[in-house]
């Protein structure tokens, strides 16, 4: 339900000026839906969309503006409290320079620009009240895969904010940890490590990878080296999770992101534990990718178990 | 069955066909009901796999897949609900290709399908659109070489022994064999999924067909 003031009007508007070169609305996501073909979508730089929610006095649901590289600008039609997190982005109000990563105040009808980000790829624009466009399953997240949610935004759209029901943080801290030189990505080999040769496991821990420019809120893509499946044949459809390592057959590792689809056919080597994704996240097109294999915890679950490592036989082969 | 490790929150139950993952998942779905199951937030199953994901951690995905390890399913997949009927017209521009594979007239396409009681498997590919079994190996169908960039919304259509029908338009390379007006997904209704695994389906030919019996010989 939208946020209405006493007269019974919306507490406030924002209108797009300039949508940049994708713009979504994120929360965080509709989980649960899975079994139903739902992504679960959400932010992708999860912990920057909860700060920046934190900044203005929202819950860590309330729905926020996700850029992509050219940051957005959209003018207020009444004054608000923004918050800009995420890439490095240089944020001007009316024109004038503002602060990235703090609460900031915006009078009604000027304008707030999040810029080119300097670093990194999504910003987080957060307003106090959050984005209530209706949510679909619990969710206000655009998911690009299934088409849930509202569209990305398009210039002279215009969207409804709820009424601020929290006080804006004015003691935290926005952490920014440079732009990644090297994204390393722990992998937590399974469930389908032993679809590939061991050569393709060594590869994957030391082959130099790089961040694709086709990556998206799907998957982040990868070039690099190719990895060797140790049998053919198809796999069955099976349940994917989010930071799952799916290798298509051109052997080039994909690490499911927040939109991802929630069963798929080809074989996933290892998981990135949710913690990394955000760097993921973060990681603009050419920035070198190094991959950490190790064995989880949870391996003494493969049954049966071989003691000497060797895999079982069995399985879908041929 | 065996039970594969997904990361530090999630773990893979795989089964030897796709009715011994259709018993794991119902005991599964039980046991939740029950409150006997920890945690999780998905229950995923698929073809031949059932995925629980969102566990608390590592120990806890090693203390369920312990637990799991000396369990049986209950082989009945979950109580019987009548089935899901979804009228069809059997005009899809596959069909005379897909009978052709079946070695059957075009005419008789519609009633080998209908004569089949679906069970929706899992769920993927888009929201509300279920891998439904059920059509016996003989009629198993290859996909199309070159997929449509455009598969109309009501799509009822098939790969390998699968059946979908899609629920908006989308890509697809599945063998088009008919169509339905039945809403397969409304986000503005609930459940916004009309099917959902386990469900029972049935096809219903709105032009009736001559009763030939279910599995013809050959």
């Amino acid at each position: 339900m939208s946020a209405a003031g006493p007269d019974g009007a919306r507490e406030a508007e924002v209108e797009v000026v300039r949508a940049g070169a994708l713009t979504t609305v994120q929360d965080l996501g509709r989980p649960g839906h899975a079994h139903l073909g739902v992504p679960r979508s959400g932010a992708l730089d999860e912990p920057a969309h909860r700060l920046a929610n934190r900044l203005v006095g929202n819950r860590a649901h309330a729905a926020t503006l996700e850029t992509t590289l050219t940051g957005c600008a959209v003018r207020v039609r009444r004054a608000v409290t923004v918050a800009v997190t995420g890439a490095p982005s240089p944020v001007t109000v009316g024109g004038r320079p503002a602060a990235w990563g703090a609460a900031v105040h915006v009078p009604a009808g000027a304008v707030v620009e999040v810029g080119r980000a300097a670093a990194g790829l999504r910003a987080y624009l957060a307003f106090a009240g959050g984005i209530e466009v209706e949510p679909v399953l619990g969710s206000r997240a655009t998911d690009l895969l299934s088409g849930l949610g509202p569209p990305p935004l398009a210039d002279g759209a215009v969207l409804p904010v709820g009424a601020p029901h929290g006080r804006p943080a004015d003691a935290d801290t926005a952490v920014w940890r440079g732009p990644a030189r090297e994204l390393v990505l722990p992998v937590a080999l399974g469930p389908r490590d032993d679809w590939f040769t061991a050569a393709a496991l060594h590869t994957l821990a030391t082959g130099r990878f790089t961040v694709s420019p086709a990556g998206n809120r799907i998957g982040l893509r990868t070039h690099g080296p190719a990895l060797e499946r140790a049998r053919g044949g198809e796999l069955p459809s099976e349940g994917m999770v989010l930071g799952a390592v799916q290798v298509p057959p051109d052997g080039r590792p994909v690490v499911f992101l927040a939109d991802h689809p929630t069963t798929g056919g080809y074989p996933v080597v290892g998981v990135v534990p949710a913690r990394a994704l955000a760097a993921a996240a973060q990681a603009v097109p050419g920035t070198p990718v190094r991959f950490v294999p190790f064995r989880p915890r949870t391996a003494a679950v493969r049954h049966p178990v071989v003691p000497d490592g060797t895999r079982p036989p069995g399985g879908y082969g041929g | 069955m065996r039970v594969l490790p997904v990361g530090e929150h999630a773990l893979l139950l795989e089964a030897d066909t796709g009715e011994e993952a259709a018993a794991w998942h119902a005991e599964l779905l039980r046991r939740r009901e029950a409150g006997t199951l920890p945690p999780v937030r998905e229950i995923v199953p698929a073809a031949r796999t059932v995925l629980l994901d969102g566990l608390d951690g590592p120990d806890a995905v090693r203390r369920l897949a312990a637990g799991l390890a000396g369990l049986r399913p209950q082989t009945a997949p979950g109580p019987a609900r009548a089935a899901v009927e979804i009228p069809v017209r059997y005009d899809g521009p596959d069909l005379a290709e897909v009978a052709r594979m079946w070695g059957v007239a075009p005419g008789e396409v519609a009633a080998v399908h209908s004569a089949v009681e679906f069970r929706v498997a899992f769920c993927g590919f888009a929201p509300g659109f279920g891998y439904l079994a059920g059509l016996p190996e003989r009629y198993g169908v290859p996909r199309r070489a070159t997929p449509r960039a455009s598969v109309p919304a009501g799509a009822v259509a098939l790969a390998g022994t699968w059946t979908g029908v899609y629920p908006r338009p989308s890509p697809g390379g599945w063998q088009l064999i008919g169509t339905t007006d039945t809403v397969l997904w409304d986000t503005a209704r609930t459940p916004a999924a009309l099917l959902s695994p386990g469900v029972r389906v049935r096809f219903v030919p709105v032009v009736p067909v001559a009763p030939v019996a279910p599995e013809p010989a050959g």
